[in-house]
């Protein structure tokens, strides 16, 4: 109860803050907010059951693309539940065809994922529609966008939390955990990954459309970068993706470092992107959180 | 009343029988001893009975339903909980979710406090109870065993696959352990235990079975299967290869 009071306490305030930030920081507040949310919506799935997915930017572009193509002729609240739609219909297409794979196919799967939809919306656009580009017109502050991303991460943390304490949660850990055990204990192993995989990419998809609106001007190219896929894998991984608040310990001092290293070091970044995503699995395989816990019992223990 | 009828099942891995026309009918509430020299196909015959293997051929009737080829976790909610020959636990689980598993997802679906009681009854049983909420990956192999038990027993399975559950344990464990099963076989759980410990095998099962290379080769009172000739030289070869 009192862990959930502060946590609403949290959101108040960073509902809040945006109305004293400058429109730089507000920035800065919307890169976190939505790596938090991407973060956190990806470990829904993935952290537990350690199936590591790199479609995260198949779907985030999706969600992107929605807006882009449907911005103009639906209302906004409807182009964010056709955005959500097109995610589940994906996520469940998708994961009837690969859940089934397993550890490093189902890897190697969703990574080419991402280039498969980049490379199917191109064709489309150059040879349907005749473009490539769209403009994003709609009339939403940078504090709106604000709110909606930060509405999405408390989404996305809270429905882990509630998954957690349910039937799923415990199935999607013993999955994690030994797939042949879950399925000898009853477990129905295709529809519990079914379920959360469809979840996690719905939210992942949603992020992607409340982002849009940043760019203006939107082409493939521009919104299906995998960078962000593996950002968001090394996000949840440093600080723990099995965990409730690890994707948010991870998320928020990537994001900066990764913003200062961008301005700063424009040409060499990915450079320090691949060093500490080899740091993060060698030093601290299991995240930040595992690795205070450790140390707190290793101190306790010495303090004993 | 016949819980579980093994109907000429078979199962081929390419050109080799690993089941071959295996027949055998078990009573409700009755323990069978499974033998066979190494890679006779017990633990084949028993992947077959619990789903993580199809049959090639042939039908597993339980409770009057068949289950030949159907999938695995459909197979444990219909009352079939096992043990594996290798060891295999959650170990980023405590010791009471491990077990709460099949008591939430299995036979009869139980959740919150009446879940969570079926599990620590089955981890008192094992004698695991002071330890519910340690952490899974830090127990010890025999302890690993016996949480692999507990968690088929908080199944409430009708039927109980325990393949070699028996095998490494030190003396006094293996009396624990034998003591443990023939309470369980009292309490009216049907048993089939793959076992190489003749003592064992000797205290507690009634009735046994015998396989070698796929087949079936003796069913029936234990000390009369046990004296049978083909027994004998699928053990030991016979008398003119010796």
């Amino acid at each position: 109860m009192i862990r959930l009071a502060i946590a609403l306490l949290g959101l108040v305030a960073l509902a809040v803050v945006p109305l004293f930030a400058s429109e730089y920081e507000l920035g800065l507040l919307i890169g976190m907010a939505t790596y938090v949310a991407l973060a956190s919506a990806w470990a829904l799935f993935s952290g537990q059951t350690n199936y590591i997915s790199l479609a995260t930017v198949a779907f985030y572009g999706t969600g992107a693309y929605t807006v882009a193509v449907l911005n103009e002729s639906l209302p906004y609240p409807a182009v964010l539940l056709c955005a959500a739609l097109i995610g589940a219909g994906m996520a469940l297409l998708v994961g009837l065809s690969t859940l089934r794979l397993s550890g490093i196919y189902f890897v190697i799967f969703t990574f080419g994922l991402a280039e498969l939809v980049r490379q199917l919306i191109t064709w489309y656009e150059v040879s349907i529609t005749g473009t490539l580009g769209r403009y994003i017109f709609l009339d939403l502050t940078a504090r709106d966008i604000y709110w909606q991303m930060l509405a999405l991460a408390a989404v996305a943390i809270g429905l882990t939390a509630w998954i957690n304490r349910t039937r799923l949660g415990l199935a999607l850990r013993a999955i994690g955990d030994d797939e042949v055990v879950a399925a000898h204990s009853g477990i129905h192993l295709a529809r519990t990954k079914l379920i959360a995989f469809t979840l996690s990419a719905t939210l992942i998809t949603l992020v992607g459309a409340v982002a849009s609106p940043r760019w203006v001007y939107v082409e493939p190219l521009i919104v299906f970068n995998p960078t962000v896929s593996f950002l968001t894998v090394i996000m949840a991984l440093l600080g723990g993706a099995n965990r409730l608040w690890g994707p948010l310990v991870g998320a928020i001092p990537l994001f900066l470092l990764f913003e200062w290293l961008s301005v700063n070091f424009p040409d060499t970044y990915p450079i320090f992107l691949g060093l500490l995503f080899i740091a993060v699995v060698f030093v601290l395989p299991n995240g930040v959180l595992a690795g205070l816990d450790d140390l707190r019992a290793r101190f306790g223990r010495r303090g004993k | 009343m016949t819980l579980l009828h093994v109907d000429t099942v078979s199962r081929f891995f390419g050109g080799l029988k690993a089941v071959d026309q295996v027949s055998f009918e078990m009573e409700s509430g009755t323990i069978m001893g499974l033998l066979g020299p190494n890679g006779s196909g017990k633990t084949t015959l028993l992947n077959l009975i619990s789903g993580f293997l199809a049959p090639s051929s042939g039908r597993i009737i339980f409770n009057g339903r068949n289950l030949a080829g159907a999938r695995v976790d459909k197979i444990a909610r219909a009352g079939i909980a096992r043990t594996f020959q290798l060891v295999r636990i959650l170990p980023s689980l405590t010791l009471l979710e491990n077990v709460m598993l099949p008591a939430v997802f299995g036979h009869r679906a139980h959740w919150g406090k009446e879940a969570e009681r079926i599990a620590r009854e089955a981890l008192e049983k094992t004698g695991l109870a002071d330890r519910a909420g340690a952490s899974a990956g830090d127990l010890n192999y025999i302890d690993q065993k016996r949480l692999e038990l507990a968690r088929a027993l908080a199944a409430e399975p009708e039927l109980l696959l325990l393949d070699e559950w028996l095998a490494g344990l030190n003396p006094t464990e293996l009396q624990e352990g034998i003591k443990l099963i023939e309470s369980l076989s009292g309490s009216g759980i049907t048993i089939i235990m793959v076992e190489h410990i003749m003592e064992a095998v000797r205290a507690l099962c009634p009735r046994c079975a015998v396989m070698n290379a796929g087949r079936l080769i003796a069913d029936g009172e234990t000390s009369a299967v046990l004296s049978n000739k083909a027994v004998i030289a699928a053990y030991l070869g016979d008398a003119e290869d010796a």
